[in-house]
């Protein structure tokens, strides 16, 4: 299964195993260790509390995000180049390693 | 801390987002007590909102509705009672008798109840083919209905009926929407915003009566047409009641619980019993920012009423007190709420009711109190801002498409 790590901003780091095809959010909140990511809507790209920023070379392997996302992620708190929704990646096995960082609030 | 060094035995009523999001999190803080979910359906903790879209549709399974699959839950050591009622509460033996019999013992009891759909009391509504859209066992039944060319009445023009509406009509299936009051989503937004709806639904093929009475569902075993107040006849394959649910309170109301409009609770979500609380579309909680006592019927409020739960339960007193936000998916449409617009003295609207993206906005003295978004996901997140601060806004400015909604945001 893919390993993803997150990152939270003081530095703290938690890897998990994330099955493909579940989002990195779901993976991320069925684990209970991933403080930080809330995901509200449950994946429906209506409430940004899964915003995390992807590092290279990951964030290029992603499907570019859609105008629903981008609109999310403009009003996200912080956004910055490499900011996604993490209920809009699927899991693939070549986002093996990836790396998410999470901002420091969501809410 | 003392008293939590004791807490031993969390028990959970009511397996919905609330009483799942309860336990993860409690989980999540570190406690490491017992936790028993009990619930009346048969699965874990899933997610309610994809009934009326995906899961109906057919795009998603049911175990990705899970909130976690049965082995997570058992990983993290919580115990989950799927397929039984919880029939009473023994408050001064501190115990839940549950239908089956069973007597299990808590010190602290979590009422997560949820809702139950309201039902027809139209003469024929008790057929087989008249179905609620609330748990996975009503869309269940739906799945065997839902075949093109089939003739669909949808009784209510809310969000779930029209959801319903939508994903029945894109499945090829000719689709009668009845609503009893004038417009459709008249209980959540203004008739701008409703008559949006109404001409998307008629665009897409919809049948949609506003105004209408039911006097009766005709057929033999299983409805085959609809009669109207007005002597219309509206044929059926199935029926579809969405008209609002009912807070599940009878279990409290039978122990003596206070109960006004759903469980009452305090800010920190407890009950009038300091070893029970209550959380989410069950419970009616005082709101600070409103300044009045709120039931909310949303997702946000089960989760984020289910995380002040854990933490108040582990001795973290925690205040509940939130700005509501609602969705609805509707053909490529997506409706984003935000705040209250009740009491609105002034509606600005940015861009047009006429294309298929606006903000309408909700002011009152001159603040803004809500916001309905279209197809508009930015305005819509910092209109969330906006009203979580209750900012003070120039009406012209929020209409102005040239000045970004980020720019009228006050910096934190």
């Amino acid at each position: 299964m893919p390993k993803l790590s997150f990152v939270e901003p003081g530095g703290k780091t938690h890897v998990i195993e994330g099955a493909v095809g579940l989002s990195v959010m779901e993976a991320a909140t069925r684990s209970l260790v991933v403080p930080g990511i809330i995901g509200e809507c449950g994946g429906c790209c209506t409430c940004a509390t899964c915003h995390v920023y992807i590092d290279e070379p990951w964030f290029g392997r992603l499907p570019a995000a859609d105008e629903m996302e981008l609109g999310m992620l403009e009003g996200a708190i912080e956004p910055q180049p490499r900011s996604r929704l993490s209920c809009q990646i699927r899991i693939t096995e070549e986002l093996d390693g990836l790396v998410a960082r999470i901002p420091a609030g969501q809410l | 801390m003392n008293e939590t060094a004791a807490l031993q035995n969390i028990l959970i009523v009511g397996a919905g987002q609330a009483g799942g999001e309860t336990a993860a999190e409690l989980r999540k803080l570190g406690y490491t007590g017992g936790i028993t979910i009990v619930g009346d359906e048969p699965q874990v903790p899933y997610r309610r909102p994809p009934l009326s879209k995906a899961f109906l549709s057919g795009a998603v399974t049911e175990e990705s509705l899970y909130m976690m699959p049965a082995a997570g839950w058992q990983k993290q050591n919580v115990e989950f009672i799927g397929g039984v009622r919880a029939q009473s509460i023994d408050r001064a033996g501190q115990r839940l008798l549950l239908a089956d019999g069973r007597s299990l013992a808590y010190d602290k009891l979590v009422l997560a109840t949820g809702g139950r759909a309201r039902t027809l009391n139209t003469p024929g509504a008790d057929k087989p083919n008249v179905f609620a859209v609330r748990s996975i066992a009503d869309v269940r039944g739906l799945h065997a209905c839902r075949e093109a060319g089939k003739r669909a009445v949808i009784v209510g023009g809310g969000f779930i009926g029209l959801e319903v509406a939508a994903v029945l009509t894109k499945l090829g299936l000719h689709v009668t929407v009845l609503e009893g009051l004038p417009r459709v989503l008249a209980r959540v937004t203004v008739p701008e915003v409703s008559a949006f709806f109404e001409r998307v639904h008629r665009e897409a093929g919809v049948d949609l009566r506003t105004g209408v009475q039911i006097q009766a569902f005709e057929g033999g075993d299983r409805v085959e047409q609809v009669l109207l107040a007005d002597g219309a006849r509206i044929a059926a394959d199935f029926v579809v009641a969405g008209i609002g649910q009912l807070p599940n309170v009878e279990l409290a109301q039978a122990a003596g619980l206070a109960v006004d409009n759903g469980i009452v609770v305090d800010e920190y979500a407890r009950t009038n019993d300091p070893h029970i609380y209550a959380a989410g579309d069950c419970a009616n909680h005082p709101n600070a920012f409103f300044g009045c006592r709120l039931r909310l019927e949303s997702v946000q409020n089960a989760m984020e009423h289910g995380r002040a739960v854990a933490h108040n339960l582990l001795g973290k007193p925690t205040i509940y007190n939130v700005v509501p936000w609602f969705w609805s998916d509707q053909y490529d449409l997506k409706l984003q709420m935000v705040g209250l617009s009740g009491g609105f003295d002034r509606m600005v609207v940015r861009g047009d009711f006429n294309s298929r993206a606006f903000a309408a906005f909700y002011l009152k003295d001159g603040r803004l109190i809500a916001a309905d978004t279209v197809g508009r996901p930015q305005d819509f997140m910092f209109a969330k801002k906006l009203v979580a601060v209750r900012a003070a806004v120039d009406a012209a400015q929020l209409a102005d498409e040239a000045v970004p909604l980020k720019s009228l945001v006050p910096a934190a």
